[in-house]
């Protein structure tokens, strides 16, 4: 078994590493692949479960392509990595083996948009999300707190879907136990009313600076740990003004296609903040990468405010 | 120049069975550039299939089936034309190869055509999903074998090398490689194909592509403890 954590240890990789070794204890058909990344936190569970714990080194386009075979023969698989190398380098083998086979599994990464800011480009994957936006029928979850953690893996792995966690280093305060059921969770209603002058959606850990940001703004916040599917009737029933802000961890504009889509009968505006595109080259700390590309709580507010006073 | 068979290696008994291969594949007609690909895959599908791999369409959903993966997608005639020999398709649909509503694409899709395992075409994917198949028919005790065909200029990708490594290294003697070598590499392979493999601990065999007992003699060999490739020499792609 895994050492307990105390609590101020408790991350998200923490808890998915509690849950996996909880899942490959209780479900037979559950397989676990990583590729070096994570392999010291899976030791004890290798040595039980020789067959189902695979580290395939680092070979990332293999571990994919592999996980496709074991799907076929009828295991679940969990794959593990870093985000850049899980989504990024291995995207055909997610399109073919896994999407285009007719089979599924569960993908978890860590490092995020840019959880290791020193770390530089090479360990940066803003753009995981809108790749596998591109496939059909995959459910992707952003957790915004690690106690929201197990309850998507084990609804993950229980499934017979395509699902993508994406973990990160950054986390809000408190979970959101309301969000899991893929709905908006709607978090705050400044004004007393719902809608006020824009419904402001923050996905996953951007909670908590956007509502540090919008402290005060006649804004609803509405928060979600789930993009795909997302929940557009209820962005529908939340949008009682014409205005809409996404605020999400990774590129920018990533969902607002379907922000566009679920208000298509009406005269809408919509602001989408997030990571941006530019190669900036910048090392330091997320809290300064943060303030690049205008995400911290300072950086938000001026957008959005600016965006509210904007005919 | 030859392309097929000649008659000093096949048995006059299986010659008739095996002409009439080359009879369905000329009813599919529209991928010519892809002719040699197809060629020089029939004769270890035929033997595949008419002699070593325990599987039928009527146990294709048996956990313990034989699973034959084509990772070689490109050229799918020879394919399709065994498939039908064997009766997981209907032999009418090769008339229908490449047309909108056909099962039967230029390259094999696994949701339309009964008996196709994966989906191929993009090179370089079929050697790590076997070696995917095979771990997990051994993690559920599975008798089956997997065998998976590859072209020897598909080697050229890397992810092959990911596959033949991991496979060697977690000795997976439930998977069989069969490398079709019509000398198609752009750069080729110094000191042999086989050798690319053996310095990964797998066994190896290198036999003449278009020899049926010889085929046949390596693909059901037995290997405890490594896992297996052939290579099949035919003639070169023109």
């Amino acid at each position: 078994m895994t050492a307990p954590v105390r609590a101020e240890e408790i991350t998200m990789r923490t808890r998915f590493v509690e849950t996996v070794t909880e899942l490959l204890a209780e479900e037979p058909t559950t397989a676990l692949v990583l590729a070096d990344i994570s392999a010291d936190l899976f030791t004890e569970q290798a040595q039980r479960h020789p067959d189902r714990m695979l580290n395939v080194g680092i070979r990332e386009s293999l571990m994919i392509s592999m996980v496709g075979g074991l799907a076929l023969t009828g295991l679940r698989p969990i794959i593990h990595t870093y985000a850049p190398f899980l989504v990024e380098r291995s995207f055909e083998q997610i399109k073919l083996d896994l999407t285009h086979q007719g089979v599924s599994a569960v993908l978890v990464s860590v490092g995020a948009s840019y959880d290791w800011t020193e770390g530089g480009r090479t360990h940066q994957s803003p753009g995981d999300v809108a790749l596998l936006d591109s496939l059909p029928d995959w459910t992707v979850h952003v957790p915004g707190h690690p106690d929201e953690v197990p309850p998507l893996l084990r609804t993950a792995v229980r499934s017979d879907d395509s699902f993508y966690l994406r973990l990160s280093g950054r986390s809000n305060t408190a979970p959101r136990p309301a969000a899991l059921d893929g709905r908006l969770d709607v978090v705050r209603q400044d004004m007393g009313r719902l809608g006020g002058r824009a419904l402001v959606l923050a996905v996953g850990p951007m909670l908590d600076p956007v509502l540090a940001a919008t402290a005060g703004l006649d804004v609803t916040v509405a928060y979600t740990n789930t993009v795909r599917p997302l929940d557009l009737g209820g962005l529908r029933d939340l949008v009682a003004a014409d205005t809409v802000v996404l605020v999400e961890p990774y590129l920018t504009g990533t969902s607002t296609r379907l922000i566009n889509e679920a208000l298509s009968d009406r005269p809408h505006r919509t602001l989408a903040l997030g990571v941006s595109r530019a190669e900036n080259r910048r090392y330091g700390t997320p809290e300064q990468h943060d303030v690049l590309h205008g995400l911290d709580a300072a950086g938000l507010r001026r957008s959005i405010s600016e965006f509210l006073r904007s005919p | 120049m030859t392309t097929m068979t000649e008659p000093n290696r096949i048995g006059i008994a299986d010659r008739y069975r095996y002409e009439g291969l080359r009879s369905l594949m000329t009813r599919m007609t529209g991928d010519e550039k892809h002719a040699s690909s197809a060629t020089s895959t029939l004769d270890v599908l035929w033997v595949l299939y008419d002699r070593v791999l325990r599987v039928a369409p009527s146990t294709m959903d048996d956990p313990d089936r034989d699973r034959f993966l084509l990772s070689k997608g490109h050229g799918p005639m020879a394919y399709y034309a065994v498939l039908a020999a064997t009766g997981f398709i209907p032999v009418t649909w090769l008339d229908t190869f490449g047309q909108l509503d056909s099962p039967l694409g230029y390259h094999p899709d696994r949701v339309l055509v009964p008996g196709v395992e994966i989906s191929s075409g993009s090179l370089g994917h079929g050697l790590p999903i076997a070696v995917g198949v095979a771990l997990g028919q051994r993690s559920q005790g599975s008798h089956g074998h997997t065998f998976v065909l590859v072209g020897d200029a598909e080697l050229d990708e890397g992810t092959n090398h990911e596959a033949i490594a991991y496979a060697g290294a977690t000795g997976l003697d439930g998977l069989t490689a069969i490398v079709v070598d019509n000398q198609s590499a752009s750069h080729g392979w110094p000191g042999g194909i086989a050798a690319r493999f053996s310095v990964n601990g797998w066994s190896t065999a290198t036999v003449d592509g278009r020899d049926h007992e010889a085929l046949e003699a390596v693909l059901t060999k037995p290997v405890p403890g490594r896992p297996h490739v052939v290579v099949a020499v035919v003639e070169p792609k023109e």
